[in-house]
């Protein structure tokens, strides 16, 4: 089998520009506006009242529990039945966003309940406030241990922006599969796509290195 | 030092107050009616096996624990009754006149050891920032630490991170410091350095209410020992009579106990 390389090269073109226009600012947006989402539900999660906290923890059970495929396909799709029209870039920015948010809440969640109660009360001792102490002395140490997980989510949701593509989403994805389908070399193209996927990965393994390295120094090694 | 040092003078006033203080966690009661004087300049030593509420009674002082009956006065400024569930703003106010030293030193590990000390100073009290630096740096020399100001607390040993949290303490300016088994964490060899800071705090005439098991200090630093067994006070007085020559057979046994381990 030889492989046609002017194919991989004339390619490349549009599926850098799906991967720069479509895939890493589609990944970008939902993944901030995600972590927000995910911040303010963690701290439903957290709350002292019962229905604050079972409201976020509904939230988290159905993002977990339906397929990211399903939410995309109901925004897009479902949702005009009903009246709501919803162009494809805000439809999937909104359904990987919730998603991120289901996801990350858990992370997030979980990293504050790892700061010890002894952090808490020495916020409370020098006169600090609930929230003076959540956002001067709990978060910043969760941040730290939330960085590897919160790095998963991010990788894994970089990979799932390729289901953008069944919305008409012009991505990284949906040109490879434009360009195979009309030149049969499905075997060549979609590889190729999987290369520059995995690239971008690498490139967002080694920022997560970094990050860590710069949130550690303040742990014993 | 002056600005940091209490005020002389009125050495009988009380700075602390407590009358029938009551916690329980659940069905089991921790505490059966407190009642508590520590005057301006004295050191009073709380006594008594695990279990006995010691640790609670300094916890209900600074509000981390809220007590279920009973009255708090610090200072003669603040008074706060928990028959009826305290407000924020009391809780706030009982804080922000005592200071607490944890058994777990409880510094913030993201922070250098100059951001721990002016932390509470700017961040709360609103003190500006070269003020509270020059302050803190002048505690830590005191402490012999002016080298480490830039150190995070893992580079530091249990006996440094908890000098550092006295001086954490010290700098807020409290009326009252509240140490919470201040040695029971660290290798025997750095308690003597924490124990030194104490006494010279002692010295210099702060007012403090320490929870501890070390009887030889207790005996040399405070004015008063209390002994507490089963969530009430079972005996106080001169620390010669509590500690060499006890009434009760209850505060004999514990002190037996601590002085011959084997």
């Amino acid at each position: 089998m030889s492989v046609n390389w002017d194919l991989v090269w004339s390619s490349l073109g549009p599926m850098l520009i799906g991967a720069i226009q479509g895939t890493i600012p589609l990944a970008l947006a939902s993944f901030v506006l995600g972590l927000v989402l995910a911040l303010a539900v963690a701290l439903m999660r957290l709350s002292r009242y019962r229905v604050v906290a079972a409201i976020a923890r509904a939230y988290v059970s159905i993002i977990r529990g339906t397929p990211l495929l399903v939410q995309l396909f109901v925004i897009f799709y479902g949702l005009p039945s009903i009246g709501v029209t919803i162009s494809p870039w805000p439809s999937a920015i909104i359904a990987f966003s919730l998603n991120v948010g289901g996801y990350a809440a858990e992370v997030i969640r979980a990293a504050i309940l790892s700061v010890p109660k002894g952090q808490w009360e020495a916020g409370h001792t020098i006169g600090m406030s609930r929230r003076q102490t959540l956002v001067r002395v709990i978060l910043p140490q969760a941040a730290r241990v939330s960085v590897p997980p919160l790095s998963n989510t991010f990788i894994s949701l970089v990979k799932d922006t390729s289901l953008a593509s069944l919305i008409l989403v012009t991505e990284l994805f949906r040109q490879a599969q434009q360009v195979a389908a009309f030149s049969q070399e499905f075997m060549l193209l979609y590889l190729e796509a999987a290369v520059i996927y995995w690239i971008i990965c690498l490139v967002l393994s080694s920022g997560q290195s970094l990050l860590e390295k710069r949130l550690g120094r303040y742990v014993a090694h | 030092m002056s600005h940091t040092e209490p005020a002389a003078g009125a050495t009988d006033a009380p700075v602390l107050e407590v009358r029938g203080l009551r916690k329980s966690f659940g069905d089991h009661t921790v505490l059966k009616s407190i009642d508590l004087t520590v005057r301006r300049g004295q050191v009073v030593a709380l006594i008594g096996p695990s279990g006995s509420g010691k640790t609670t009674v300094l916890r209900c002082l600074n509000g981390l624990e809220v007590p279920d009956a009973g009255t708090v006065e610090v200072a003669g400024e603040v008074r706060v009754d928990f028959a009826a569930a305290p407000s924020r703003g009391q809780l706030a106010a009982l804080r922000d006149r005592s200071a607490m030293v944890f058994q777990h030193y409880n510094l913030f590990p993201h922070r250098t050891v100059l951001e721990n000390i002016i932390e509470g100073p700017v961040q709360v009290q609103r003190r500006r920032r070269a003020e509270a630096e020059a302050e803190a740096l002048s505690l830590l020399g005191r402490v012999g630490l002016a080298d480490k100001r830039d150190s995070y607390p893992f580079e530091l040993s249990g006996g440094q991170q908890q000098r550092v949290g006295i001086v954490r303490a010290l700098a807020l300016r409290p009326q009252l410091l509240l140490f919470d088994e201040p040695t029971s964490a660290l290798d025997p060899e750095l308690v003597g350095d924490v124990l030194t800071v104490i006494k010279e705090l002692a010295d210099e005439g702060w007012t403090m209410l320490i929870v501890t098991h070390e009887l030889a200090f207790a005996r040399q630093v405070a004015n008063e020992v209390i002994f507490m067994d089963g969530g009430v006070v079972v005996e106080r007085g001169h620390p010669d009579t509590v500690l060499r020559a006890p009434r009760q057979e209850r505060t004999k046994q514990f002190v037996d106990r601590l002085l011959n381990p084997f």
